[in-house]
């Protein structure tokens, strides 16, 4: 009896063991009362943990906004006092003007906190969590308690990396992306003392919390799908979380093994990444060393992690845009096809950010023919969702606009990409604002917009209440527009070859022609920034005062809309439902309704059955 | 006070958004519209969609068009024009690629808004069109893939025997450059040996580094190929040269290179710019701390004959430093117990040199 559905003991002891569509569930809400600690807390429901990373993320992101505004402003205003910033920041403000060594930490925890912390935890962490359960059909992850570790890794790494924005010698400061030397030597920026060590060993115990969630994601996706769902039945939401998490398991541990070498680099003396360097009125004695390798592992991980980003998003809004267009997706196996390419072709791509290192030209031909041929999946998807627009019935809900605005953005900055990829114009776009632009338009801008897709969308299922509609659509506008007028225009400034991570270009002559454009861009950035408000003040305000959902708010067909609106531990009170069909059967012919839940059996569908279907009346 | 002042009316600012929103609300409840499942919100969004695409666009085409003179670095290379021509035709490529996706989009959205009694058209998947939109990918690909390597193999590819050698190094902050002088080699340096005069850490016992000269600026001649061996004694730098698409990592314990043929001199990219006091500059293009924004040196592009001349007249390291050449001899002295053959003054053959070089 025990076996059919996992007491709440068993998820506790993480040695739940689900065996979907059996009967004998029906004890599953005589469980005793939880304390609050075990229900909000450490809790082991893989819905609490979703939500436990959504608000951590949007913490995050706040505090990543924020320090983007912070650069901006110098960005925009470089001869400006700063004297007002004072009571915020400190002595990093020396005589009016902000610490160039600071501006340089602002940059680097901007793009860790954002990549890392609201992109990848905020983003997949929440939706894989609180999605693959419910749409495979299962009562829980695999494991809920490696689920529950998974996120306090998390909570612990983001208490490291926030502690270290406030310690003497400033947080992180060698970029996003630590390259040694300058990471591995104090001697070099004042950042690289204290503040490097604590986000190494952030991003130590934050790899341990994608290693614990991961693992558990691909196990529940293989074996605790409920009866009836085949792979080829499940939503390209669940295609695409299975997905990224093969490729963080696969590549989160060649980070691990990177920030690893370089700890023992600046605290055991060895040489993995260090040679031939003389700083400070000092000739070290470390030879033999290369710098390069230290990208080489960076990237291996870097690469896939863009990927790790975007794919989730891909997933939500495949899933949304079908929904409210009322269609089908366009092309389900073509979709999960190009998933497919994309994930493995993501390992084969990193070199790409090396071009200009020093790395052997031959390499830099094949990881640009390589890269180049990803194009080809991308450019699939974005077809399939262009067709699945093409005389569908839409309705605007705020998430089918993020969904719409995600295409938009996905394209603009993708095809960029196009340009970068090609070793022969890298040379002269590596490092530049060009890059800066593309990057933030195609993972980060399109996955912030599919994360606020996916809060939208499922925000009833998560809280039993509605979003405002209405400030969603003024959020929707104000950040689509902002997003536009930010990166649109930093593609003049990188395509006049302005560096990135520069406090200020007023040195250069080759550099003097965008001052107001850039000013434009930051005032556009941080007018955005507070737009972000509107969003926050929606979720907070919603989850308690919201207009009360119903259970299928969108006449939606995937299996967690069958689930009612007070979501308890165990997702369905009675049977889980067996699963007869796939999952975007929207607006079939000869249908009673324009939609037809996955679970519903074809007998019951006979008018709108196809031909090969009829066999499985 | 004014704080105080700027807290309370953006306090009364968030008490009027604030009761905005409710009253919104209610409205909504009252009128029904929050029951329909498809209300007006529904076309106002959709006419939105199509402004944004209109003049959205009009003004992405205004605003390119603004600054396009703005965002070409003028090109003083043989590679660089062959890189910006390849540029601007992959632009041309995937500027069609986006107003045909961004249109198709955002009319779709409007077209196809919500109408009561409409249904979708169940179209699951077609296998013809679906080959026929990942093969044009494809093949485009291909094409940009082909043009990038060819370009990419000849830009990397050897520098021609007969060009002209200098150094760059990058260090926190600024740049340092050295010369073979005439004899055409550069000696060997060690990072051991890096002190306050020397800075490049010339081992001077070696013959070749004697003649070396170091310069505060990059002199290079016009139309003669150029080739820039690179490297960095403390962290990471970048050499980048926009004028003449240059860009190559500077790393530590890991010499690099780059070749070029400038194409214009200093004089006259100054006349063209209409500017005289242009400059080609070298900034440096990779994350090394404080002073990383302001990492900066000029390069002069020279007639051949300027070039020449602008050689003959530095002095060698080891000249300007006769402490530190003593000291090696000293050292090898003693070790080897030979004397070294001290150069002659280097200076008269060095035009003969540096035409050899050319």
């Amino acid at each position: 009896m025990a076996a059919n559905f996992p007491t709440h003991e068993q998820v506790q002891g993480g040695i739940g063991v689900t065996e979907p569509g059996h009967a004998h569930d029906a004890h599953h809400d005589e469980h005793h009362e939880q304390s609050f600690l075990q229900k909000y807390v450490f809790s082991t429901d893989h819905k609490v943990i979703a939500k436990q990373f959504l608000i951590t993320g949007i913490f995050w992101a706040i505090i990543g906004g924020t320090l983007s505004s912070l650069f901006r402003l110098q960005l925009g205003w470089p001869e400006s006092t700063m004297e007002w910033l004072t009571p915020f920041l400190g002595k990093w403000i020396e005589a009016g003007k902000l610490n160039p060594e600071f501006y340089l930490a602002l940059v680097t925890m901007h793009g860790t906190i954002m990549v890392f912390f609201v992109l990848t935890a905020g983003l997949s962490g929440t939706f894989s969590n609180f999605l693959i359960p419910l749409q495979i059909g299962a009562r829980d992850m695999a494991s809920g308690f490696m689920n529950m570790l998974s996120y306090w890794f998390f909570f612990l790494s983001s208490v490291v990396m926030f502690s270290s924005l406030f310690i003497e010698t400033g947080p992180a400061a060698a970029g996003w992306t630590i390259y040694p030397p300058l990471s591995a030597l104090p001697q070099a920026i004042s950042g690289s003392g204290a503040g490097q060590t604590l986000w190494l060993v952030s991003m130590a115990l934050f790899i341990i919390s994608q290693l614990l969630g991961g693992v558990n994601y691909i196990t529940t996706v293989i074996n605790l799908r409920t009866q009836g769902m085949s792979m080829s039945k499940l939503p390209l939401t669940i295609w695409s979380f299975f997905l990224t998490a093969i490729l963080g398991l696969l590549s989160f541990p060649v980070l691990f093994s990177a920030a690893l070498l370089l700890i023992f680099d600046r605290s055991f003396g060895t040489s993995f990444f260090l040679s031939d360097i003389y700083i400070a009125g000092q000739a070290l004695s470390n030879t033999g060393g290369s710098p390069i390798l230290f990208q080489h592992l960076f990237w291996f991980l870097g690469h896939p992690e863009v990927y790790i980003v975007i794919m989730p998003a891909m997933g939500m809004v495949s899933e949304i845009l079908a929904t409210n267009a009322r269609k089908p997706i366009f092309g389900y196996r073509a979709m999960i096809g190009s998933l497919l390419g994309i994930s493995l072709l993501s390992f084969i791509v990193w070199a790409h950010h090396m071009f200009v290192t020093g790395m052997n030209p031959f390499l830099g031909s094949v990881f640009m023919f390589l890269t180049l041929i990803i194009a080809v999946p991308s450019a699939v998807k974005v077809f399939n969702w262009l067709a699945t627009l093409w005389r569908g019935n839409i309705r605007f809900t705020t998430a089918m606009l993020f969904s719409i605005g995600f295409v938009s953005l996905f394209i603009a900055g993708g095809l960029t990409g196009i340009i970068l990829g090609n070793a022969a114009l890298d040379i002269q776009l590596h490092n530049t604002y060009f890059v800066v632009a593309h990057f933030h338009l195609v993972m980060g801008s399109s996955a912030f917009f599919g994360l606020w897709a996916g809060v939208y969308h499922w925000f009833p299922k998560m809280f039993g209440r509605m979003m405002d509609e209405k400030l969603g659509y003024i959020h929707f506008w104000l950040t689509f527009i902002g997003v536009y007028l930010v990166f649109l225009p930093m593609h003049y400034v990188g395509i006049a070859g302005f560096p990135r991570r520069y406090y200020a270009w007023t040195g250069f002559d080759t550099f003097s022609q965008f001052a107001d454009l850039n000013k434009f861009i930051s005032v556009a950035a941080i007018v955005a920034f507070f737009g972000q408000f509107i969003f926050i003040f929606n979720f907070f305000y919603s989850i308690f005062r919201g207009r009360r959902a119903t259970e299928n708010p969108w006449n939606s067909t995937t299996l967690e809309w069958t689930t009612p609106v007070e979501l308890g531990h165990g997702n369905w009170p009675g049977e889980i439902p067996a699963v007869h069909r796939w999952p975007y059967d929207y607006s079939k012919p000869g249908a009673a309704e324009d939609f037809i839940p996955q679970n519903v059996p074809y007998s019951q569908t006979q008018s709108s059955n196809l031909p090969y279907e009829k066999e499985m009346e | 006070m004014t704080t105080l002042g700027i807290l309370l009316v953006l306090a009364l600012l968030l008490v009027v958004f604030g009761l905005l929103f409710r009253l919104q609300i209610l409205t909504s409840i009252f009128s029904g519209s929050s029951t329909r499942e498809v209300g007006t919100s529904n076309r106002v969004n959709a006419i939105l969609c199509l402004i944004f695409l209109v003049v959205g666009g009009a003004a992405f085409a205004w605003s390119f068009a603004d600054s396009y003179d703005k965002m070409n670095p003028p090109i003083a290379s043989v590679h660089g024009l062959a890189t910006e021509k390849m540029f601007w035709s992959s632009m041309i490529v995937i500027g069609i690629a986006f107003v045909l996706t961004q249109v198709l989009l955002f009319w779709y959205s409007y077209k196809y808004q919500h109408q009561d009694g409409r249904r979708a058209f169940f179209f699951p998947h077609n296998n013809k069109i679906e080959v026929i939109w990942t093969l044009i990918p494809a093949i485009v690909m291909a094409a940009l893939v082909f043009a990038g390597w060819k370009e990419w193999t000849r830009i990397t590819g050897p520098a021609p025997k007969d060009s002209v050698v200098l150094e760059v190094m990058g260090k926190q902050f600024n740049w340092l450059v050295r010369y073979p002088g005439r004899d055409q080699k550069l000696g060997v340096v060690n990072y051991r040996l890096i002190d306050a005069t020397n800075e490049f850490g010339f081992d001077l016992s070696d013959q070749n580094g004697v003649d070396d000269f170091t310069a505060g600026e990059i002199h290079v001649p016009k139309g003669h190929p150029v080739l820039l061996r690179i490297r960095s004694r403390d962290v990471l730098h970048a050499v980048y040269m926009p004028n003449f698409r240059v860009q190559m990592y500077a790393v530590p314990g890991m010499p690099t290179k780059f070749w070029f043929t400038p194409t214009k001199t200093t004089d006259e990219m100054r006349a063209q710019m209409g500017n005289p006091n242009f400059n080609y500059e070298l900034a440096c293009n990779q994350i090394c701390g404080r002073g990383h924004f302001a990492m900066k040196m000029s390069i002069v592009v020279d007639e051949p004959d300027d070039y020449v001349n602008w050689f003959a007249q530095q002095k060698s390291f080891s000249e300007q430093n006769p402490d530190v050449l003593a000291s090696f001899k000293q050292k090898s002295d003693k070790l080897v117990e030979k004397a070294t053959v001290v150069p002659t003054t280097a200076a008269a053959v060095v035009p003969a040199a540096a035409k050899a070089s050319l």
